[in-house]
Formats: structure tokens, sequence, C-alpha cells
């Protein structure tokens, strides 16, 4: 299928940029002092996304996914949340150290973001045309006719119809999907290098998150960005994710390549994970569980902090926190019998 | 049929919309539900599927006697649900039962865990004497894999699966025949959906419960029905068995959704072939004339916008399927492309 794009090249011209890791988190720690304690919400993560590639973060509610995300956009809400340790690198330059003015700077044009859910994203006192010109008229400094042009031209690659038209409507006059391909018109507005798509299709009919996904791979291959998808879905990371990164009460309990990491899982938590989804392709008997509940942030477990829910565990686990260890050349777990998992049949 | 528990026939719920504050005129109707007929039979699960705004809560609403359909009946044990009086009313309240959907705001903050799962028993006060309620309660609570010893405890000192435990325990309180589970685990975390899923199943081997089970989740709906029916703009376009549905659609609309569930297999992705709907669900203010979803439909033909296509059994169609060309398609396990896509079918 062709003649779905005119596949020209996006403005800021790829090649000019510097190659290498784009954006890389290493060793984040944030916590969120509370009225009743100190919840540890992101205990040492390490990530890194390069250009063209796709890193889904993978995680159940409370696993730290969303605010690792945020505190990357510098949008985390302080107080109560507080970045402890760590640093966020962009093209090799530490955010967290920099000023607010910097940071703004890398916002939209470096590193832009879409919400899961686009109504309370959205601004419903302004027209969406109004909402996407706004950068331009601010960060490119265009004037008012110039903006709304480029803003149409938004709007016909995340193929809203009758562009022209939708651009002088409010966000309550769209549907779901259409109203995620505002967010994402509006994000990559500025023609960012990485862009976090926060649950992007969780609010979505499944017909809807089909096109929405294919937006968003089509829209990353042509532009050659960074994508840190972020989502509990294990179907939609199958689908579209080059690399994996699954969490687990604020820590990456394993890293790797998609393909090894669904035939291979090297944490016991990933493992279950993928025995207790339900497939469309098939009709299961009883679903394995993983028994018992994610822990409390406020009162994490001591040492691997899977290990109240574990089947494998011993007695080292409660004792002594696991690295995250490489495995091989694209795969790292941080479980003390990874290997094991990964030779056992 | 001699075992079907609940019958519904012809089920129509149009809701007014209004304009005008003090004089108020009707200028239209919502049509929700617009002529669903189904049997459930006893200790089977008919799982009813659909995309948001396709008329299922509504019909979960209908069926529970909590909005009188604008026609059509439904009968229960060969009684029609919808003539019956105030006494009729209340027994037939003991045998369906509702769980609901989001276990956060269908629970009370301020009743504990006893209060909770206990009042139904203060209004069928017939089912337990007051003496023997505590008892009761804690016997569900451990049914459930709640501690029975938190009977005492409030909503909020639980975990979104265990509240959802909460809902089933007051559902199974009165010993009902059927129970209408509206989205039971869309809200819940993976790892706690399954168990929530493997709690239902065995209910309803223990209690040989009929289930109602209305989800947007397909792998979900796979996973625990029997039979399934699809819905579409407040119409069932497909019923059938599990395996009919899901190894052998026939409209397209089943076939488009099946297509487009996600497979937890990167390996999928290469065989994978995408029927890609365009467009939105239209309006069901304004449904279009004849079959209803031929405006996003790759095989609409003049006849489609004339005839509404009945749910039957059809030439190319095993089981009852409402389209004109119902035909046998591999969706599941070789996706093939739709001719008309808007979007691109994506190789990788």
């Amino acid at each position: 299928m062709s003649n779905v794009y005119v596949a020209d090249q996006p403005e800021a011209a790829r090649e000019g940029r510097p190659s290498g890791r784009l954006l890389e988190v290493e060793d984040l720690r944030v916590e969120f002092r509370t009225r009743d304690g100190v919840a540890k919400v992101i205990n040492g993560v390490t990530y890194h996304v390069d250009a063209g590639e796709t890193l889904a973060v993978l995680g159940e509610s409370g696993s730290g996914k969303s605010v690792t995300a945020q505190t990357i956009m510098g949008i985390l809400d302080t107080p109560p949340g507080f970045v402890t340790g760590g640093e966020v690198r962009f093209h090799g330059k530490d955010m967290l150290k920099m000023s607010g003015e910097e940071r703004r700077r890398i916002r939209g044009e470096g590193i832009a973001m879409v919400f899961q859910d686009a109504l309370s994203a959205l601004n419903p006192v302004f027209t969406v045309g109004f909402q996407i010109a706004e950068q331009f008229r601010i960060r490119r400094g265009m004037s008012r006719r110039d903006a709304k042009k480029r803003a149409v031209e938004m709007l016909d690659q995340v193929k809203i119809p009758n562009a022209q038209q939708r651009l002088n409507e409010y966000p309550h006059q769209f549907s779901g999907g259409m109203r995620q391909r505002v967010m994402i018109a509006m994000s990559l507005a500025l023609d960012p290098e990485v862009l976090i798509a926060d649950e992007p299709t969780t609010a979505l009919d499944v017909t809807v998150q089909a096109q929405i996904m294919d937006l968003l791979a089509d829209l990353q291959r042509e532009r050659h960005m960074g994508l840190i998808l972020i989502t509990h879905d294990l179907g939609v990371v199958a689908d579209v994710a080059d690399r994996i990164a699954v969490m687990y009460a604020g820590r990456i309990v394993e890293e790797g390549d998609v393909h090894e990491l669904y035939a291979k899982p090297a944490h016991p938590y990933t493992l279950g994970l993928l025995e207790s989804i339900p497939r469309i392709d098939e009709k299961g008997q009883q679903l394995r569980t993983i028994r018992g509940l994610p822990p409390s942030l406020l009162n994490i477990p001591s040492g691997c902090p899977f290990h109240p829910r574990c089947p494998m565990a011993q007695p080292i686990c409660p004792e002594k926190v696991p690295p995250l260890l490489q495995l091989g050349p694209t795969r790292a777990s941080a479980c003390h019998f990874a290997e094991e998992l990964v030779q056992r049949d | 049929m001699t075992d079907s528990i609940l019958e519904a026939r012809d089920l129509v719920k149009y809701y007014p919309v209004t304009r005008g504050v003090v004089f108020k005129k009707t200028v239209g109707h919502v049509q929700a539900v617009d002529g669903v007929s189904f049997d459930l039979r006893k200790g089977e699960t008919l799982g009813i599927v659909g995309e948001s705004g396709c008329g299922k809560s509504t019909l979960a609403k209908v069926l529970m006697h909590l909005e009188k359909p604008t026609s059509g009946g439904v009968t229960f044990n060969g009684q029609d649900i919808y003539k019956l009086g105030a006494t009729g009313l209340r027994r037939l309240r003991r045998n369906i039962q509702l769980v609901m959907q989001d276990p956060y705001t269908s629970l009370n903050p301020r009743m504990t865990v006893g209060d909770l799962v206990g009042e139904p028993f203060e209004i069928h006060t017939e089912v337990a004497p007051k003496a023997s309620r505590r008892q009761k309660v804690q016997e569900l609570l451990e049914v459930v894999g709640l501690n029975p010893e938190h009977i005492n405890r409030y909503p909020h000192q639980f975990s979104g699966g265990q509240r959802q435990r909460i809902g089933i325990a007051r559902a199974l309180a009165l010993r009902p025949e059927i129970i209408v589970c509206d989205e039971p685990v869309s809200a819940l975390d993976v790892s706690i959906q399954a168990q929530v899923m493997n709690l239902l199943e065995k209910l309803q081997d223990e209690f040989g419960l009929s289930y109602i089970f209305i989800a947007h989740d397909l792998s979900v709906v796979r996973h625990l029905a029997d039979r399934v029916a699809v819905m579409y703009l407040g119409k069932i376009v497909e019923i059938g068995t599990e395996d009919e549905i899901y190894e052998r659609p026939t409209h397209p609309y089943t076939q488009a959704l099946l297509s487009a569930v996600p497979v937890p297999d990167p390996n999928s992705r290469r065989n994978k072939a995408i029927i890609r709907l365009t467009g939105d669900v239209p309006s069901p203010t304004n449904p279009p004339s004849g079959c209803r979803f031929r405006t996003r439909c790759w095989k609409a033909q003049d006849v489609c916008a004339r005839d509404v296509p009945l749910l039957e059994v059809r030439s190319g169609s095993d089981h009852p399927s409402a389209c004109h060309f119902a035909e046998k398609r591999e969706i599941v396990v070789s996706h093939e492309a739709g001719e008309l896509t808007e979007l691109p079918t994506r190789t990788l």
C-alpha cells in the first residue's frame, strides 16, 4: 500500500543531528514525601532510547513508569515528588542540572509527550487550532496566519479529515480517537527527537487503538524519532516495540529485545505476567496467576521487591537486592536466578 | 428452548433527546438498544462484546429491570419480568444480580465490608435470620478469597482486586441464578485480572451460575464465555459459540474487531495484515439506514443501505450473522488484508 503520506523530510533534517545515545536515564531515584511517610516511587531506574527506536516501558499501576516519564519531562509535582539521585541525559547533558530556561527549550523540540487522557490534557476553552498554533507563534515566532497554516498541516499529518474546518472546533467536539490524534499533532508540532507516549491508547476502543498505534509507528519511522511507549498492555508491546523494560516497584526488573523477552523471560515477574493474560488466539484453561498484590511503595519488601510473590524465591531473595545484570548483548535481568530461568525449558 | 433461563425478545431502548428548558421538545432518540434477542441457558456464560457506545451497558440495565425497555420483553424462567408486581420483582432481584465495573465507586466508603456484603440480607430478610448474618457474610468473604477477619474494614483499606471481590461477594449473597457482570475486570491490573477471572469461573462451577459477561476486551471474553454476542450500534451483529465467533467469524465487523486485537507475541507481527476500519462509529441518534455498519464496511453495496440484514443463519455462515454478504474468513490465525483500508497495512 502506498500513497499514505507525501513522505517529505520533516523540517529539521535528521543528518544534522549528532548520533549516539539520544536519551539516557541513569540510576534515577524519586520519592514522594507524603503525610503517611516517604514513598520510594523510583529506586534506581536506568534505561535509554536511541533515534528511530521504540522502547516499551511495561508495568502495572504504581510501578513508577509514569513518574519516570514525568521526571524526564520535568513535570513532576514537587512537592510531594523529589528527585533524590540519578541523571537524565539528553544528548549527553544532564537535564536535572539544567536551568528552567534550558529545560524549557528541550521540551517540545527535544522531547515531547502524549498523555493518556486527551480530554483532560487539552484545554477545553481554546480551539484545537489555537492550541497547536500557539507553539509555532511562541517558539518559532510565526505570525498568527502562518502558525494557523502549520497547524492545518499538522492535523493533516495525523489524518484528521477536514483539517481546515476542524481547526476551529473545541476538544469536546472531537471523538476519543480524534482527540488523541490532536494530542499527537500537538506533541509533534516542534518536531521532537524523542516522543514519550504514556498509555496513549488505554482509553480507546480496540479498532481505534489499532489506528492510533499505526499512526504513531508511521510517524516515528518517518521522523526517525526515539519513542518511549509506556503501557501495561502486553499485546500492544508485542506489536510495536523494539526493546522492552519491565518495571516493578520502582525498579527495572528485566530489559531486553522484544523477541527474546517474550520467548524466554528472564525474570519470574515477566514470566508471571505473560502467563496470566488471556489470549485472543487461544482458548485457554485456567489462567496462571501471580499470587498476592503489588507492594505498597511506603513499605517495599527488603531485598528483591518481588520475593513475597515469587514462586522461585530462595533465602537469598529477601536478603539481597539483585542488581540488573547483563545476560547477553541485549538482555538484562534483576533476578538472582536469571540464568537458571533462561536455561530452563 | 427448554433449558434457557433468560430470554430476551426484540428489546428496544430509546432515550429521548430533548431541547428547551421549560417547554421540552423531543427532537430525536438515542437508539441505544434496538431489537436485541437472545437466550441465556442455565450454567452458561454469554459474553457480550462491542466498543463503547454500542449499547452493552444499556442492555445490562434493561435486563436487570433498572430501566424499562421502550418495547420488547424479557422472560426469566418463563415469566415476563416487566409485568411483575412489587413482590414478584423483589423475588426477581434475588435471582439476578449485578457486578459493576468500577470497584472504587460502586462501594459506599462509609460502610464496612460486613455491612456492604450483608446489606442484601436486610432487604431480603427471609434469606438469613438476623443472628446468622454475620457468619453468612464471613462465609461469603471466604468463598471469594478474602480474609473473613477483615469484616470490619472499610473499602479504602482494600486494593482494586480485593474490592472487586467484595462486589462479587455482595452479588452472591442471595444465591442468584444469574449474575450480570458489566466490565468486571477492566479496571484491574493484569496480574489481578487473572485472579478475578479464575474466581468467577470457580464460582460458576460451585453454584451453577449463569453469567452475562459484558466486556470490551475480546481476549477476556474468549477466555470466559461459552457463547458470544457481538454488538454494534445497538444491534447484535453476530452470535454464536466462542469457537464460531473467534475461529469462524462471518460478519465484517467481527472480523475487523478481532483483527485489531493485539496478540502478545512479537512473532505474530510478520504474518499479520490487519483490517483497518476507517472513521468512527456513527451517532446512535441518527444511525445509517439499512445495515448500521455499512458506512465503515468494505463490502457495502446498494442493498446494505436499503435492507436491514436480519440476524440469521445464512449460506456463508453456520451461525446467525446479520450481514447480507456473510462469509467465513480466516482472521485470527493468518490475518488477511481488507480491500478498503485507509491506513497502510503494516509490514514489519
